[in-house]
């Protein structure tokens, strides 16, 4: 089944930070056309305005003196000496650092089981396990609170019955709780598939030799999904210093991300600290992508062999099924509990000092459909732009760097990777400043809606470019050359031989675009200049802030997790119908074999 | 490989029985009632068509397979209900298997961990184990960087250094090129020799089968149809299949009539005389056919005398296809069969254009008739 792959929307194709080394350069005679050059042009222009230059920003004004201009390092020095600044620092890794092992320890149970045995539950785990995503993580951290707060469900319970209070929110452990929950599904998705893709004959070789059970795993399968899981894991560590809201909501101001944003928000965009905060946020973002990178460097096993398959799957006895059961329950129990708290806090009437809520009702739906519709025709509006530019940017991209030989068409590439390790922070300060002063018939640029969009597409294009890439890879480039030998000009073979075929990947790129961009907060919220510009994660965000909007903040909630899941469901769907529709047509012999 | 440096200790050599093995993946039935004794220390030889189970019955053997019904025995010992890490059998993978994250030399020391002995005895069999294979100064590489042949000898090394009693390989050539199969299959046999081992071997390719292998088993649709010395396979197929896997065969159809010196085998083409030696009396399975190898035959002109020994028909030229050695004809004979005639480069009569009338001359000790 060859061509599953041209319209697999498996996640862990963009998932990913890992960037794949350069295809090998198929000497050919054609030359670039211009075409190619003016969308290479484009594309380049696009990325300087949207990240270089912001970014570039921040870093400039990071390393001169206010005022004068002059090259400085005078506020690094300020920023060391400070001490709130230093222990920010620290939280911030040693948050990073707890929440990958938190999301390390609830993803690979569920890998495990769910790739290595026969376990019915299979399909179920998956698919729940992507569903934090599609929730902002802040929405989580207020939901979280009612279960697992001082005064959350199970410390009343625990402090009826044992007299113990187990602090799971307070301070950093919140941030920790909260992020792990909501960013373990990078590490179970990419592990999973890492754990998918062994060839049965590794373990097999293992078990012929004497080897088995933990041993086996410890041994062999573990170190060949190594690199899945440090793609899960550094991805997650980065995710971490790019969320701002999270710690915002708990209180939790000793962070890199909350101290940059209060910077600005509370001394002005001409303090130097914030952007010093920023760039060495940036600094750490990269350098956790770029150790990742290096240590898994010549070590992408892809073994699965011709007519291998994955590895095999082992049925459980009784027993293991049951202990399989409960761990499986009990990880979904933990992970969908924002979901469930946010579901009950928006039917609540009160809910407050005790285990479940006093009543139920629908006035917060009521209301938040009555008032606050603006904020969900806006989160579509945004998202769909962004998810639309991203694709169309993805795929070219992808095309200038797999089928031509355009000088430096890997550094679009790369560049539009970089934006993985910019915090959401940093490219909204960048763009404050940068945009500001530019003037756009009487108001200033940075204050138009259109530079959220800006924002939001700049931030997911790194999905849509590695989901329009791997459609792209696994298309024999023999096909377009057949077009060509039929008298199809470039043009016209990428329009009717090209897109046809990656499209399953364009759309797979454009729901991950847009689930994320839906609920994305960190780099919007210091872009949101009035309450109708603001898409649905700010309106969330304000609501949020007081107790009693809680109850309307979480009905929109609701909504926003259901609107993104249709809407992910809606494109799978046509992704499905797509792919059905080409097997019938025996599309299958025209893609080339699965290890070429 | 064929410098002998310290050997290896070897084991006494095991026998292995395959007893009344029935499997089925679902509802497909892929092995069906296979009944085998391999005698100790002989290469032997799973040979069929892809999906005939020759692979299926081998990981049997190595246990990630399990039977429905029947036992594997070795060296007299059931081992159905052990999991493959306790059977001790070596298995050399099809595709190799080379772990990548791990160098050649922890490949290859792999199994000896696994077995818990000391470092030092760890070290000194690796290095004895990849001298053998002719690899000694490749032990620091990765996999990746070694080339098809050297990862198969790697392989090779990984499975015989934890000295197994039984050597299974699973097409162990088909990765690598024409010419350095012939050389690694000389190896092979040689390597297996010296250590003792009794091995089996999967193929799909005849030639690798008869070159190799003590005996062979013929296997199609999880059925072994005969086992026995690959020139006895070759000189009396047991059926059709059989004669047709293993070399060019010509058949053709008709029915057998008479009986004692009398019986012949009437054809479209012609009554062509059985006599009893070949082919014994009785009943003939249904669906029958005469058969013969294409060298089994010459061609004549229709005028010439024939030969004792031998018997006639009538055919015209359809073509011929030079093959150096020999030159091969094709040729039609009356009621529209064709048969193929090989002739030694040179032996043929002058002048066997296509469409010239020409005799085909069968030697008839060599005819047989054979069912399904």
């Amino acid at each position: 089944m060859p061509d599953r792959r041209v319209l697999d929307i498996n996640p862990s194709r963009f998932m990913t930070l890992a960037l794949p080394t350069a295809p090998a350069r198929a000497k050919t005679a054609a030359t670039a056309t211009p075409g190619q050059w003016a969308a290479a042009i484009a594309i380049a222009a696009f990325l300087l305005v949207a990240l270089v230059i912001p970014v570039g920003t921040v870093v400039y004004v990071a390393f001169t003196e206010k005022g004068t201009g002059d090259f400085t390092l005078v506020n690094f020095v300020d920023f060391a000496r400070t001490d709130l600044l230093v222990r920010s620092t620290w939280n911030s890794i040693y948050a990073a650092v707890m929440t990958v092992l938190l999301a390390t320890a609830l993803a690979l149970p569920l890998a495990v089981v769910t790739t290595r045995f026969e376990f019915r539950g299979a399909a179920l785990v998956q698919t729940l396990g992507f569903l934090p995503l599609i929730m902002p993580p802040f929405v989580g951290a207020v939901a979280m609170q009612l279960f697992f707060g001082r005064s959350g469900s199970i410390n009343l319970l625990l402090g009826d019955w044992l007299d113990i209070e187990i602090p799971f929110m307070e301070g950093l452990n919140g941030v920790i709780f909260v992020e792990g929950v909501h960013y373990f599904p990078f590490i179970l998705i990419n592990l999973s598939t890492a754990l998918r893709t062994i060839d049965r004959s590794m373990e097999e070789a293992a078990q012929n030799l004497g080897s088995s059970g933990l041993r086996l795993f410890r041994r062999i399968v573990f170190p060949l999904a190594m690199p899945g899981y440090m793609a899960g894991a550094s991805l997650v560590f980065v995710k971490v210093f790019d969320d701002l809201a999270t710690p915002l909501l708990l209180n939790v101001k000793d962070m890199l991300a909350p101290q940059a944003y209060l910077r600005i928000t509370s001394i002005g965009i001409a303090d130097p600290m914030g952007y010093v905060i920023s760039v060495v946020l940036v600094l750490l973002s990269v350098s956790a992508v770029m150790l990742s990178t290096l240590a898994m460097r010549g070590r992408d096993y892809a073994t699965v062999q011709r007519g291998g398959g994955g590895l095999a799957r082992r049925a459980l006895r009784p027993a293991e099924h049951a202990i399989a059961w409960v761990v499986v329950t009990l990880i979904l129990m933990l992970v969908l509990a924002p979901h469930a708290a946010l579901l009950m806090l928006s039917l609540a009437t009160v809910w407050s000092y005790s285990p479940l809520p006093d009543g139920f009702t629908l006035a917060h739906y009521a209301r938040v459909f009555g008032d606050s519709s603006v904020y969900i025709t806006n989160t579509l509006l945004y998202a769909s732009l962004a998810g639309l530019i991203d694709v169309v940017l993805g795929a070219a991209i992808a095309y200038l760097v797999l089928r031509t030989t355009l000088p430096g068409r890997q550094w679009l590439d790369w560049t539009a990777m970089a934006a993985v390790a910019v915090p959401g922070v940093v490219v909204g300060i960048g763009y404050l400043r940068t945009f500001y002063g530019i003037d756009v018939g009487g108001v200033p640029l940075a204050t138009l809606w259109i530079v959220i969009v800006l924002a939001l597409a700049v931030r997911r294009l790194p999905y849509a470019l590695r989901a329009c890439y791997a459609a792209l890879q696994q298309i024999s480039v023999s096909l377009e050359e057949a077009a060509e030998n039929l008298g199809a000009t470039k043009a016209r073979t990428i329009r009717r031989v090209v897109v046809p075929l990656i499209s399953g990947g364009m759309l797979a790129g454009f729901i991950s675009s847009f689930a994320t961009a839906s609920v994305e907060l960190a780099a919007t919220l210091m872009l949101v200049q009035s309450n109708s510009d603001a898409p649905l994660a700010y309106g969330l965000y304000v609501f949020m802030q007081s107790p009693a909007g809680r109850g309307p903040g979480a009905a929109l909630g609701v909504i926003a997790v259901v609107l993104v899941a249709i809407c992910t469901l809606l494109s799978h769907l046509v992704v499905e119908r797509q792919h059905r529709r080409q097997s019938r047509a025996g599309a299958g012999p025209a893609v080339p074999g699965a290890t070429g | 490989m064929t410098a002998l440096p310290a050997a290896i200790p070897t084991t006494p050599s095991v026998d292995i029985a395959i007893e009344h093995v029935d499997l089925w993946y679902g509802t497909n039935h892929v092995l069906r009632d296979v009944d085998l004794k391999i005698r100790p220390g002989e290469f032997f030889a799973f040979l069929g068509p892809s999906g005939c189970g020759k692979t299926t019955l081998l990981r049997l053997i190595a246990g990630f397979n399990q039977a429905d019904r029947g036992r594997v025995l070795i060296a007299g010992r059931d081992v159905s209900d052990l999991p493959p890490w306790k059977r001790d059998v070596g298995m050399v993978f099809q595709s190799y298997a080379l772990w990548p994250h791990m160098t050649v030399e922890q490949n290859v020391a792999f199994g000896l961990e696994e077995r818990r002995l000391p470092r030092q005895e760890i070290v000194k069999r690796v290095a004895a184990a990849l001298d053998l294979v002719g690899l000694g100064a490749l032990g620091k590489r990765r996999p990746a960087q070694l080339s098809g042949g050297q990862q198969q000898r790697v392989a090779l090394a990984r499975t015989i250094v934890v000295e197994p009693k039984v050597l299974l390989l699973d097409e162990p050539l088909s990765n690598l090129d024409a010419k350095l199969r012939g050389e690694v299959r000389r190896e092979l046999r040689e390597l297996q020799q010296r250590l003792g081992l009794t091995a089996i071997f999967v193929t799909h390719d005849q030639e690798e089968a008869n070159t190799i292998c003590d005996r062979i088993a013929v296997m199609k649709d999880g059925t072994v149809q005969q086992v026995g010395a690959p020139s006895e396979l070759y000189d009396r197929p047991r059926n059709l299949f059989v004669a047709g896997f293993l070399g060019s065969t010509n058949t053709l159809d008709g029915i057998v009539r008479g009986d004692g010196a009398a019986r012949v085998f009437e054809t479209a083409a012609g009554r062509i005389p059985l006599p009893a030696c070949r082919v014994p009396e009785g009943d003939m399975p249904p669906g029958a056919k005469l058969v013969f190898r294409p060298h089994h035959a010459i061609l004549s002109r229709l005028d010439s005398p024939l030969a004792p020994g031998r018997t006639r028909l009538d055919g015209k030229v359809r073509f011929m296809e030079f093959l150096g050695a020999t030159e091969r004809y094709g040729i039609a004979v009356a009621g529209g069969a064709e048969v193929l005639v090989d002739l030694s480069h040179g032996t043929a009569p002058e002048g066997l254009d296509v469409d010239t009338a020409v005799a085909v001359d069968i030697a008839t000790d060599r005819l047989l008739v054979l069912g399904e």
